[in-house]
């Protein structure tokens, strides 16, 4: 295997040094036949088929099933790296609890000046409906999955905060339970944190934020999903399952009694907290587009009545706007009181003239991504863009400015993937997911690797051609 | 001292369906609240056809109601009355802001308010001729400008009719009044927001339907009433009800229904002293 000496190879040092958190799957590496490897990878890929983890891309006529390539070469990640990251992303994500909370209620941080008006009042995340909500136990993003990079041995930057509805859950737990099924011997050498128990803590995490109610009967809790045409169904379906809650959609709901109830073979029953994958805009047709047919009818209403908890919050989307993003620093300091343990990605807003001179002055060098943009689509990443491509670019960016950041193109940290030649470096990145209740936050040890399958790729988007690897954190 | 009121409100909404309902729910901002110069005396509301399902308070702190509309009902009546005295504040309803809205919120504009070619050139007129006024005759000025320009004229214009479209159609309502005004407002600076309420009409106790108007932000004095449409600022006569950027916030009644089928609405209203 041969490394690309400006990036940062987390199983290699150099040709014949192993970073410590690989040595031990190394040393089993080393001994084992390659061909016995592949024939694995092969069974894997089979596996997936049967369980049926595919995913839907948007915009692409053939074939609207994929299989998301899963590669059987593990991201290792060492005990002490992984207790710095988890303080980083706890207090990045009390941060912002505290931060959707003020932005509802007194706004405190824009009478402070600490970010600019501007960023909230043209916002279409900013939700008006939200003012003056405190949700059941005070929890707005119950679940976030923070995107990470690494571009060193101690260099971490947070890429995205995702706290609206992000997935890929299921990923993690499927990519573990089947490498627990090829390789059970890595699992008794190699002293490997578990992540099964996610849906048993989502479930808990969500049974504390449920409203108040009467009597001891446990919270009920329903996931709400879109529908089987969403690209993420396969995954709304197997948390409902895996957590013991009923799977919904819309038509399954209606108002009873003041509540949400759904409906079932003993008739209709309350739900105190939903889990929803349906995005804010489709959520109440009373309240929000009146032309969904995806949502609830009234179910806003029974929110600000205090009657129901919706997981997250609708409106979180203005913490995780690309805007807002670059404030993060400030954000994290004025709620916490504390410097920021994660760090940001330099970002220039092409909103500000003098920004917007640089990017276009160094388009050829830069990541361009749209403001409100997710999943990779609309962005532009210089280094790769043919001349066509950026000149084409370059004239959006001049039409809206206040549309786009730009950003370094980082040098991510590669993992090797077994690939035809033997291990190869790939680029990837990290999404851990998080839990937040009003006592605790849960951080699973791990998350979802994406890896680009293409050799110097950066774009690790399941619905641009990445893959997903198994995530190790490693116990003391 | 200044002079009040005693008003008694009795609104009574009828929704009739061709077909009885299977599904229905209304969202109700109907019942008016103390503060602003008003007391609420009394007040009390039913449902027939139809089941409470809950209270709560919007982003606006507008008391709100969800109603379902009881399986196989053909007809929802939905009686609102009450007793609430009035101070004649002159429009003057002054800098408290209730809840926490920001004041920026009334800032922006909304799909009903996006001040179109129109707007702007009606806003640009009245600057232009007020140049040396203070902001609150410049107001009382877009105020009288706008109903020269939109004609009241019943029929013509619905609910989802945007104040763009009054303004060039050049009749409306009040909605449509209360509408031009936040736009044009908006466009000159100053934050707008629309109410819904009652107006005791002189020698009238019967009224056609629930009235409409605006408040405009002013640096002097906060928030100030304007009803364009009988020329005046609120007095004793005006009960606020609801209020938001515009009608979709502060709408009475906004209801959905699942199936096919038409329905007849018919509003019955009394304001008397």
């Amino acid at each position: 295997m041969t490394n690309d000496p400006s990036c940062f190879d987390e199983m290699m040092l150099g040709p014949d040094r192993v970073r410590a958190p690989y040595q031990s799957y190394f040393d089993w590496f080393s001994q084992d036949d390659v061909k016995r490897l592949r024939r694995k990878a092969g069974e894997a890929e089979a596996f997936f088929r049967r369980i049926g983890i595919t995913f839907n891309v948007y915009g692409q006529d053939e074939a609207d099933e994929r299989l998301i390539p899963f590669d059987i070469v593990p991201r290792i990640i060492s005990a002490r790296e992984w207790a710095r990251l988890e303080r980083g992303i706890e207090q990045r994500v009390r941060a912002i609890n505290a931060f959707l909370h003020d932005i509802y209620h007194r706004q405190e941080i824009l009478r402070a000046g600490r970010i600019p008006k501007e960023i909230i009042t043209g916002n279409a995340a900013f939700t008006p409906e939200m003012i003056g909500v405190s949700p059941p136990g005070g929890i707005y993003t119950h679940i976030a999955g923070v995107d990470l990079v690494r571009t060193g041995e101690n260099e971490f930057f947070v890429l995205e905060d995702n706290v609206r509805t992000p997935s890929g859950v299921s990923y993690m737990l499927e990519n573990r339970e089947t490498m627990l099924q090829m390789f059970p011997e890595l699992f008794q050498r190699m002293n490997v944190r578990p992540v099964s128990a996610y849906p048993q803590l989502l479930r808990r995490s969500l049974s504390d934020c449920a409203p108040p109610r009467s009597g001891m009967d446990a919270p009920v809790l329903a996931v709400l999903t879109p529908g089987i045409h969403n690209s993420a169904y396969f995954e709304h379906a197997f948390l409902a399952d895996q957590m013991g809650a009923e799977l919904v959609e819309s038509q399954d709901l209606r108002i009873e009694h003041g509540h949400v109830a759904m409906r079932t073979t003993q008739g209709y029953q309350r739900i105190d907290v939903l889990y929803r994958r349906v995005d804010d805009a489709y959520l109440d047709p009373l309240t929000f587009n009146p032309e969904s047919l995806l949502g609830v009818p009234g179910i806003m209403d029974v929110y600000r009545a205090g009657n129901i908890t919706i997981a997250n919050a609708p409106g979180t989307g203005i913490a995780d706007d690309k805007a807002l993003y670059s404030y993060m620093p400030d954000i994290i300091e004025f709620y916490t009181g504390e410097r920021a343990i994660l760090k940001n990605v330099p970002t220039w807003r092409c909103s500000e003239e003098d920004a917007l001179a640089y990017v276009l002055e160094n388009l050829g060098e830069l990541v361009v991504k749209e403001v409100h943009g997710s999943g990779g689509y609309g962005m532009l990443i210089g280094p790769t863009a043919s001349k066509k491509e950026r000149t084409a670019f370059e004239a959006k960016l001049r039409a809206k400015p206040a549309n786009y950041i730009a950003q370094p193109t980082l040098a991510l940290s590669t993992v090797p993937i077994l690939a035809k030649s033997g291990l190869a470096p790939r680029h990837v990145d990290l999404r851990p997911f998080v839990l937040a209740s009003p006592n605790r936050i849960d951080i699973t040890p791990g998350g979802l690797t994406r890896v680009a399958l293409k050799k110097g790729s950066l774009v690790v988007n399941s619905s641009q051609g990445g893959g997903t690897k198994d995530t190790w954190v490693l116990g003391d | 001292m200044a002079e009040t009121k005693t008003l008694s409100i009795t609104h009574v909404t009828t929704y009739t369906y061709d077909a009885p309902v299977f599904y229905a729910l209304q969202q109700l901002r109907l019942i008016p609240r103390t503060g602003h110069g008003q007391r609420v005396l009394k007040w009390n509301s039913t449902v027939t056809g139809g089941t409470k399902q809950l209270f709560f308070t919007d982003q606006f702190v507008n008391h709100s109601e969800l109603v379902r509309v009881d399986s196989g009902a053909s007809r929802v009546e939905i009686v609102s009355e009450g007793v609430v005295e009035v101070e004649d504040r002159q429009g003057v309803i002054g800098r408290q802001t209730a809840g926490f809205a920001p004041l920026w919120l009334f800032e922006e504009s909304t799909p009903r308010t996006a001040a179109g070619n129109n707007v702007r050139h009606l806003a640009a007129q009245v600057r232009q001729e007020t140049e040396d006024a203070s902001e609150i005759d410049r107001l009382h000025h877009l105020s009288r400008a706008i109903a020269e320009a939109v004609r009241y004229e019943k029929g013509q214009t619905d609910s989802e009719t945007t104040a763009e479209m009054a303004l060039t159609a050049g009749q409306g309502v009040c909605q449509d009044h209360a509408h031009v005004m936040i736009a044009a407002a908006r466009h000159l600076g100053h934050p707008a927001r629309y109410i819904s309420g009652y107006l005791l009409m002189d020698d009238q106790v019967t009224q056609d339907a629930s009235h409409a108007w605006c408040e405009v932000w002013t640096d002097a004095l906060g928030w100030i009433g304007f009803d364009v449409s009988n020329g005046i600022c609120p007095d004793a006569r005006y009960v606020r009800v609801a209020t938001g950027r515009d009608y979709a916030d502060a709408a009475p009644i906004m209801g959905i229904r699942q199936g096919a089928g038409g329905e007849d609405l018919h509003v019955s209203l009394q304001v008397q002293q």
